[in-house]
């Protein structure tokens, strides 16, 4: 399975969830498969997922689900120690590990050599740090939902990239419609 | 009172209640008063960069963040503030130690000082210098001013404003 099948896999779970997600094609590929105003699309930044997202479980109380990437979180490393400091256990870290820096031509990440993430999240002092197999992604995801405990999951999957278009929309309207659905309450 | 504990006093009459830092000697007794306040969640962060995610996060889940940092983080966080900050308009008071200007003893912090405010220039940072005590009286006309706008927005304290080291 690559990254794009599991972005299939679990978009069904993402959409009642707010949702930060990864530069690149993570983010074309969750915006071709299923477009939420609930989803923040990061159009730079590479890295800051994990922080935008905790900053919003900080900030209120919905569940947030940031989808980061293993290159990503290699270039934004120090986020693990703050994760675990500062509990927010509505918040989930879904990593979605293949081993490459898919959005560049699939060069190899560390984190597809020596480095294991989820052992790097755990000695940072993440208390729920789950690792998975790529098939598994969308019933660990539920069931860390449902939980109700900050979660980080490392899914592991193989390296490869479908064909998607870049997101043309305009970034204060993706900000705007991603508050809106912060504040909104279901009826 | 204390500069600091003013300088708190306004986050919290401008309603920031998410305050992120990465330390810096100048500032720590204002950092010092950021843990303190019980109505501001403190959030140290390990870089600049994180901690500008961190406070867009804050922002779009409905608090008003600020930053306090050094001046070597504009060096760090180009990106982040044109790529995120600027790009979705998001609002980021950043209170900055302006290290490397006069009695400053360590010399290679002035190697960041000059490009400073040629950096927040060049990125349209609207910059404010408190280099007399008294400036920070002007810093809750600031913080007004950047949640108008929407754009991070720059304070430099110098070691003149604090008092020397």
């Amino acid at each position: 399975m690559i990254r794009s099948e599991i972005i299939r896999d679990i978009a069904p779970i993402l959409r009642d969830q707010l949702v930060v997600c990864n530069i690149g094609l993570p983010s074309q590929e969750l915006h071709m498969i299923d477009d939420q105003a609930s989803t923040f699309y990061m159009l730079g930044t590479m890295g800051l997922s994990s922080s935008i997202g905790l900053g919003v479980a900080l900030a209120q109380q919905k569940t947030v689900i940031s989808i980061d990437g293993d290159g990503s979180v290699l270039t934004n490393l120090g986020t693990l120690p703050t994760i675990a400091n500062n509990v927010a256990d509505n918040f989930i870290l879904l990593i979605i590990d293949n081993g490459s820096y898919g959005s560049t031509g699939d060069q190899p990440t560390y984190a597809g050599k020596k480095t294991s993430l989820t052992a790097v999240a755990r000695a940072c002092g993440c208390e729920n740090v789950i690792e998975c197999h790529a098939e598994e992604t969308g019933v660990v995801l539920q069931a860390a939902i449902d939980s109700k405990v900050m979660t980080v999951i490392v899914a592991k999957c193989e390296s490869g990239n479908i064909k998607v278009p870049v997101i043309t929309k305009d970034p204060v309207v993706i900000r705007d419609r991603f508050m809106n659905e912060v504040v909104r309450t279901d009826e | 009172m204390s500069v600091s504990k003013k300088i708190v006093n306004d986050f919290v009459a401008n309603g920031i209640e998410f305050v992120t830092t990465v330390p810096c000697k100048q500032l720590g007794g204002v950092i010092a008063a950021v843990e303190k306040e019980p109505s501001i969640y403190h959030i140290p962060s390990n870089k600049e960069d994180e901690g500008m995610g961190l406070c867009a996060g804050a922002f779009m889940g409905g608090k008003r963040p600020a930053i306090i940092m050094q001046n070597t983080a504009i060096g760090v966080t180009v990106n982040t503030l044109v790529t995120l900050t600027q790009f979705y308009r998001m609002p980021l008071p950043m209170l900055i130690s302006y290290r490397g200007e006069l009695k400053e003893p360590v010399a290679c912090q002035v190697e960041m000082a000059v490009h400073t405010k040629a950096l927040l220039n060049q990125l349209n940072i609207p910059t404010y210098h408190f280099h007399q005590p008294g400036d920070e009286q002007e810093l809750d006309a600031i913080l007004k001013y950047t949640f108008m706008c929407n754009k991070p927005v720059a304070i430099l304290t110098d070691a003149t404003f604090w008092g020397g080291y």
